[in-house]
């Protein structure tokens, strides 16, 4: 335990900060203060303005009101450079690098190692890059274009970023959401490090495991507002919910019983030259199957595959007992298959466009008069699915580039559902997504079961896969390695197929 | 992903040296070294302006202005030589420098202040710079016989077999590499167009990053209006009238994205050369002009086209090497 003098005077403290957006109040008077060598965890809903406080912390957004000050000094951050002078770094939310450039140059964009003449010394930013990834367990080229990583490597590299900063504070917005066991667990050392030198943390994330595991401290928020602070050691989860969302939340996972119907879809031997291989199941109607796995096992490429995005070398898809060649996700659509991809920002959503048109973008050719657009109709349409998912909007002409995360993910569910399909393929349904719309994203997917429709949920939360799936395929290195259900179920199956730990044992 | 890059200018390269075989099938005088450097030379401004208009792209812009920036500088220039034959050429050559780095910047600040689009801000100045030269000049021309000998020199000066005019595009292209490839502007011309809502978190300013483009091109621009105007010995309004098109596509057969964010000075100076060989040689092997322009344009479609394909990712790695040794 900390003596608590070191918590007596915080590196960095927010008073009565605001911000607001046209027509939402995302912060509104909120106080925070980070101590040295201390986690402090930012917990609340979807849009509760954890994001939008890391951006004003770190110079990107400008507040409205309030102070921020360092070291009992009033500071300012009209830039992100500003901040980083003042030591702040932070892991966004949402990955924001450069697909075009190196791991390497990534990395140090902006306070490159400078040689002679005041040149960039590539050399030594290769090393030191080398350097950081090697300190999180990260087993990335520094020379690899970021275009050529998956989401998780995308996100080593964004946490290697922040850390190539000498930093005093470092803020981490949901770092593990994208992240696997092994890599979730070389996080926690590293923030164990961190802490050891004295650097304030601020951690945000939904997960309540983790949060108990490494806070110290805790500050919760609710739609913008500040609600309590203290020391984990003195609360309880139930607690921090009740704060965060005003009411008790059981986390029990709807109750279901299956109403498994007819054979709706079926893969043969799907393969493709890098990504994955010999790939085949059957899903009937009324069914969720889990497809368990590691981060970067190469789910969401074969999901991707099926939907039509990228093209198999081999592989046969059936539904309802018809080959149907798909070549294309417009073919998939046609076929009955969606999928909801987990990278909401480059796969999902188009953040221009209102919360209204996303909804309805999948689904505008099925209404009655094809080609042309009833407003009446489609306004109809996105209020009855972004109702059922529980999205908070000030309006659903919001453009969806405005709404947090969590809110964003979800207009890109209610997308695909708006189109009626038979299967439904669900990529990290509940990802970033807060602890009381969790609990609605699951009802809806055994809503959705019940009525027919077979559901496919790739996951990587044991309890969640667990909790909703009739049966499970675990997936390692781009091949099924087991196809598990009933009693079977159990974590410990589960992760030691995803380890490849299972023969081992055997 | 880096070797596909140096692929890419290996490709282009590789279609430089089947365009010159093709040619010297037909025309063999056209590939001996004399003549080579002469085509060099002759492609050395469109290399210069190519460099210039590559960065600006890179950071998702275009610049339409640069050769009616050139000509504006080069009218300048010859009408300073006019009224003033004592001006040694190198101060010339420094306000041309500079009249077109303002010139640039203006384009810049109209971009970065007022946030007006660059195809519209480029298109407007394009006309204005034109408009300046007819009212400078009042539609006349400076003729040869009006500039100083030393004003016409500079771009002709022998150095080692080579004319000045080819040392400059050299060095300009070594300064341009080192710029782009080990200097954080240069770094923050790449960011910028890649992903600018990243390079903000990055503490990259957007619209100064997208003003330094243009005072680049500009800048670029500027010296070659005195080069082009010493070299051809004669400024008028119309000179290097339609010259921004074929930069962009040097540019864009150079594999420079459109979209921002890719590209290289390699690829810029490769894609200048290849459209400079074409222009040289379809009239040596008597094409008439109808095909040549036609030539070009197919160029720039297939340049285009290989571009998209090389970009398409080839898929994630993730089938462990049991499938490889298998
Ligand atoms: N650029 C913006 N323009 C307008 N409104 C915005 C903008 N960014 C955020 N908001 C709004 O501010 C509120 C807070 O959003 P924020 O992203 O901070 O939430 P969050 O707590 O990080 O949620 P999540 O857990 O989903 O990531 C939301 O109502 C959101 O719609
Ligand atoms: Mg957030």
């Amino acid at each position: 335990m900390l003596a608590d003098h070191a918590a007596d005077a915080p590196i960095l403290r927010l008073d009565r900060i605001t911000k607001t957006f046209p027509g939402v109040k995302a912060l509104s008077e909120v106080q925070l203060a980070l101590y040295p060598g201390q986690v402090t965890a930012l917990i609340g809903e979807n849009g509760a303005g954890k994001s939008t406080l890391v951006k004003v912390l770190t110079g990107i957004y400008q507040p409205d009101g309030g102070q921020i000050t360092v070291d009992g000094t009033p500071v300012s951050f009209p830039t992100a450079q500003d901040a980083a002078a003042h030591g702040i770094t932070a892991i966004h939310q949402e990955t924001v690098l450069f697909d075009d450039l190196t791991v390497a140059e990534n990395i140090f964009l902006g306070h490159a190692p400078k040689g002679r003449f005041g040149l960039i010394d590539t050399a030594a930013q290769r090393r030191m890059a080398r350097d950081l990834l090697d300190s999180i367990g990260a087993e990335i080229d520094p020379d690899t274009r970021l275009r050529d990583l998956g989401i998780a490597s995308k996100h080593l590299v964004a946490i290697s970023r922040a850390l190539s900063i000498d930093a005093r504070v470092v803020v981490m917005d949901e770092p593990t959401a994208a992240l696997s066991h092994k890599e979730i667990h070389e996080l926690y050392d590293l923030v164990e490090q961190l802490k050891s030198q004295g650097k304030a943390i601020l951690f945000i994330s939904h997960k309540f495991d983790e949060i108990f595991k490494i806070a110290d401290r805790y500050t919760v928020f609710r739609d913008g507002q500040f609600v309590a602070d203290g020391r984990i050691a003195d609360v309880t989860e139930g607690d921090l919910v009740k704060m965060m969302v005003g009411r008790e939340v059981d986390q029990i996972f709807p109750k279901r019983t299956p109403n498994i119907g007819a054979e709706v879809l079926e893969v043969v031997g799907y393969s493709h030259p890098t990504e994955f291989a010999d790939i085949g199941f059957t899903l009937r109607a009324g069914e969720i199957l889990g497809f368990y796995g590691l981060v970067g096992a190469g789910r969401s490429e074969f999901m991707q595959a099926l939907f039509g995005i990228t093209k198999p070398s081999k592989g046969v898809t059936k539904i309802d007992g018809q080959i149907r060649v798909i070549r294309s996700p417009a073919e998939a659509v046609n076929a009955g298959i969606v999928y909801v991809p987990e990278d909401r920002g480059l796969q999902g959503a188009i953040r221009p466009l209102p919360i209204f048109q996303n909804v309805t973008l999948a689904s505008l050719n099925r209404t009655p008069r094809k080609g042309f657009i009833n407003l009446a109709n489609e306004f109809a349409l996105a209020r009855e699915y972004t109702k059922r998912l529980d999205l908070r909007a000030a309006s659903l002409d919001t453009p969806v580039g405005n709404l947090s995360g969590g809110n964003q993910q979800k207009v890109v569910i209610a997308k695909w559902l708006a189109t009626q399909p038979k299967v439904i393929i669900l990529d990290e349904p509940t990802k970033g997504i807060d602890i009381g719309s969790k609990a609605a994203v699951h009802d809806f997917m055994a809503e959705l079961a019940s009525q027919g429709l077979a559901v496919i949920m790739v996951s990587s939360e044991i309890p969640e896969v667990l909790g909703m799936s009739d049966r499970v395929i675990v997936m390692r290195d781009g091949r099924m390695v087991a196809e598990v259900s009933g009693p079977e179920m159990t974590p410990e199956t589960l992760v030691r197929h995803a380890a490849g730990i299972a023969e081992a044992t055997l | 992903m880096k070797q596909l890059i140096k692929s890419r200018e290996a490709i282009l390269t590789a279609a430089i040296v089947v365009l010159l075989g093709l040619i010297a099938t037909r025309f063999p005088a056209f590939v001996t070294p004399g003549n080579l450097a002469a085509v060099f030379n002759d492609t050395s401004p469109l290399i210069i302006l190519a460099i210039g208009q590559m960065i600006v792209i890179l950071t998702k812009c275009i610049d339409l202005s640069v050769a009616a920036t050139l000509a504006l500088t080069g009218m300048v220039c010859a009408m300073i030589n006019v009224a003033a034959p004592g001006v040694p050429v190198f101060v010339i050559v420094a306000v041309a420098i500079g009249m077109g780095m303002a010139l640039g910047a203006f384009n810049g600040v109209l971009t970065w202040k007022l946030g007006i689009p660059p195809i519209v801000v480029t298109l407007g100045t394009m006309t204005i710079y034109r408009g300046i030269i007819f009212l400078i000049s009042d539609g006349k021309w400076v003729n040869s016989h009006e500039m100083t000998p030393a004003f016409k020199a500079l771009p002709r000066v022998a150095f080692l077999g080579l004319p000045a005019l080819s040392w400059l595009a050299i060095a300009i292209i070594l300064i341009a590499f080192v710029a782009m490839t080990r200097t954080t502007l240069g770094r923050a011309f790449f960011a910028v167009g890649g992903n600018p809502h990243a390079a903000v978190y990055t503490g990259i300013n957007v619209g100064r990053t997208q003003f330094w483009a243009f005072v680049a091109s500009g800048g670029l621009a500027g010296l070659t209006g005195y080069l082009w105007v010493s070299r051809y010995a004669v400024a008028y309004v119309d000179i290097a009238l339609g010259f921004e098109l074929d930069v962009v596509a040097a540019c864009v057969i150079g594999g420079i994205a459109i979209s921002g964010g890719i590209g290289s000075v390699g690829g810029a100076v490769l894609g200048a050369i290849f459209l400079g060989v074409i222009k040289n040689a379809l009239p040596v092997v008597n094409i008439s002009p109808f095909w040549q322009m036609a030539i070009s344009g197919s160029a720039i479609i297939i340049a285009i086209a290989v571009n998209t394909r090389a970009g398409r990712s080839k898929g994630r790695v993730i089938l462990k090497k049991t499938e490889a040794e298998a």
